[in-house]
């Protein structure tokens, strides 16, 4: 018998869903548009630099690096300028960067080719090449040095110093962006859509006819959460297949394993979400306690964006209540770095937490509302 | 079961919030198959003491049993048996008729064959056979109305709590939900009702007037108008209110 209540409610909650083709645009077209923007328009990745040259003399071994920084897509060569002009180059916005080779560049060169030349080279008066950046964005300088420096270093390292970029040796910004967005996207759809679906009945009033009615408040909850839960989960798919067939992004780790995490964390997000609805009594109220406390401490907080690393102590503090931040870690450290779901056993174990703390709150405040 | 018998009796009911008394001290006993108007200003109480009956709000001190359960201790039992209905339209508007009416009838335990025959057999009555798929949302108000009520006893409850059922419907169609009162009445439905409206009282077999928390008058309308020598129900609400020092 209760049961058939129970199932009852379900269906109405995903006719609800179904019949409302706003909400299905929000749940099915969000994603996808988020994904796609985050992954391809913005994105940290260095890709067109303009460099200019400043060289005494522009003799074979310059002209050899020239070739080799203009042959790689992300550098554009924009001719050769004089070494006093450098400054001016960089603030008429010429070029972006100034490759400047040293007065004996082809002596050390030369030197540095020899058998055992090595060492020689390392103890070089200064530096052979110097790269003046505009660094007024400091990410696309830094990033553009580091780039640079590898090119240059390629074969015959001018500098004595080897990189070697693990997991992402491209350095796409979609690696990065691609758990944040899961991170966001998932607490945007299932905590903003719950909690404004059960705060709309308050507000028209059905919500009392259903406590009227034998069926449960926590069967009433459970009922709504599950039509979204499973939408969801089709975001997930949907998320998941773009990242690797239209973003590239390589799933590396264990599939198993970052579906896990994921639903534990849909869970925490649809907690969450009933947590609002027991705080608030109108839709708008319930949208801008969803936008408020999580939308903008997800994008700033969870090193999403941001590195938790880089932020003060106090910031710091204030991420580790984030459930964003940890899924975001967990998720980095399985997609990206393709270690075993068993370096994530903290996140998840935090997760977890948080998700039955929430669940538990949420219950009895909804309880108490009876009264 | 007896005629007679009590379906819903209350003893000293109370209902405190902080300091002040919502509900205070109020007893009464409503009987199978009668139609109870349950009357007051805004703010004497009557939700507060309806919320108390249907299980939604303990009282404070007191105790009352509608459908032979406790109110404080059986409310799942007896949330069971009633039907509700409140002042703002009940019904999901984005939902068909056809649809409202399962769902309520699964709420209420009802198997799926039971729910297709009562729906059918209540479209007939209400005459909205064609607008079974029709979204609630597109009908209007007045039928809205009578489907709500239809839905809320659908599941054949002792007891249907109405709280200003026909608020903002035209007079012809209040004329037409009282009909459909009457014939659950008649069924052996007990109707427990709040109005605004004092031709309405008029139709109660007996009606409950609430000033400030207390029930100032309890009788059928021939027997309280005699009593205190008025004309009307109204005239009575008037008098009675006049003396009131809650408002809104």
């Amino acid at each position: 018998m209760k049961r058939n209540g129970f199932w009852a409610f379900v269906r109405k909650e995903a006719l609800h869903i179904v019949r409302d083709p706003r909400t299905m645009l929000i749940v099915l077209g969000i994603p996808v548009v988020q994904l796609l923007l985050f992954g391809f328009a913005l994105s940290t990745e260095v890709n067109n630099l303009d460099f200019a040259v400043a060289a005494p003399h522009r003799s074979e071994a310059v002209r050899q690096v020239v070739e080799r920084i203009a042959a790689n897509d992300c550098f554009t060569f924009r001719g050769y300028v004089d070494p006093a002009q450098i400054d001016r180059v960089l603030r008429t916005g010429r070029a972006d960067v100034v490759v400047a080779f040293a007065r004996d560049f082809d002596r050390r060169q030369a030197e540095h080719l020899r058998p055992g030349g090595e060492a020689a080279a390392g103890m070089g008066a200064g530096p052979a090449v110097q790269l003046v950046f505009d660094a007024s964005n400091p990410n696309t300088a830094s990033a553009g040095a580091g780039y640079l420096r590898r090119l240059l270093s390629d074969g015959d390292a001018a500098a004595g110093v080897e990189m070697h970029l693990l997991y992402n040796p491209q350095m796409k910004s979609a690696y990065n962006f691609v758990p944040g967005i899961m991170g966001l996207l998932f607490i945007l759809i299932c905590s903003i859509m719950t909690s404004v679906s059960i705060v709309r009945e308050k507000e028209t009033g059905t919500m009392e006819v259903l406590l009227v009615s034998p069926v449960r408040p926590v069967g009433i909850v459970f009922a709504k959460m599950i039509p979204y839960f499973v939408l969801s989960c089709v975001d997930l798919a949907v998320i998941l297949l773009l990242v690797r067939y239209v973003l590239g992004v390589p799933l590396s780790g264990s599939l198993a394993a970052v579906v896990g995490i994921s639903v534990l964390y849909l869970l925490l997000a649809l907690a969450l979400g009933l947590f609002i609805s027991t705080i608030a009594d109108r839709q708008a109220t319930a949208l801008v306690i969803s936008a408020m406390l999580m939308l903008l401490p997800v994008i700033m907080l969870s090193g999403m964006i941001f590195p938790i690393e880089n932020m003060p102590r106090i910031l710091q503090a204030l991420s580790c209540v984030i459930p964003a931040r940890w899924y975001i870690e967990a998720v980095r450290k399985l997609m990206i770095q393709a270690l075993p779901f068993s370096a994530v056993l903290r996140e998840f174990g935090i997760l977890l937490a948080m998700t039955v703390a929430l669940v538990g709150v949420a219950l009895r405040k909804f309880n108490d509302k009876l009264e | 079961m007896n005629e007679h018998e009590a379906v819903i009796s209350v003893r000293e009911l109370t209902k405190r919030f902080g300091t002040f008394t919502a509900v205070d001290g109020i007893s009464f006993e409503v009987r199978r198959g009668e139609i109870f108007g349950f009357l007051g200003a805004n703010g004497a109480g009557k939700t507060t003491a309806m919320r108390m009956l249907c299980g939604l709000s303990y009282p404070t001190s007191g105790s009352g049993r509608v459908a032979g359960y406790d109110i404080v201790t059986q409310s799942e039992c007896i949330k069971r048996r009633i039907g509700y209905m409140s002042q703002r339209f009940s019904l999901y508007d984005d939902l068909t008729v056809l649809e409202n009416i399962r769902l309520f009838g699964g709420i209420y335990g009802l198997a799926p064959g039971a729910i297709l025959r009562r729906a059918v057999e209540l479209l007939g009555r209400l005459g909205f056979r064609r607008e079974a798929r029709t979204r609630v949302g597109a009908l209007p108000l007045g039928w809205k109305q009578k489907l709500a009520f239809a839905v809320a006893t659908l599941h054949r409850p002792e007891v249907v709590f109405l709280d200003e059922p026909t608020g903002g419907v035209d007079p012809v169609t209040r004329r037409q939900f009282w009909e459909l009162i009457y014939e659950a009445a008649a069924g052996g439905t007990t109707i427990f009702v709040t109005t605004h409206y004092m031709d309405e009282a008029e139709y109660c077999s007996r009606v409950s007037i609430m000033v400030d928390g207390r029930i100032r008058a309890l009788g059928t309308p021939a027997e309280l108008k005699r009593r205190f020598a008025v004309g009307t129900v109204d005239e009575l609400f008037r008098l009675l209110a006049r003396g009131a020092t809650r408002s809104e």
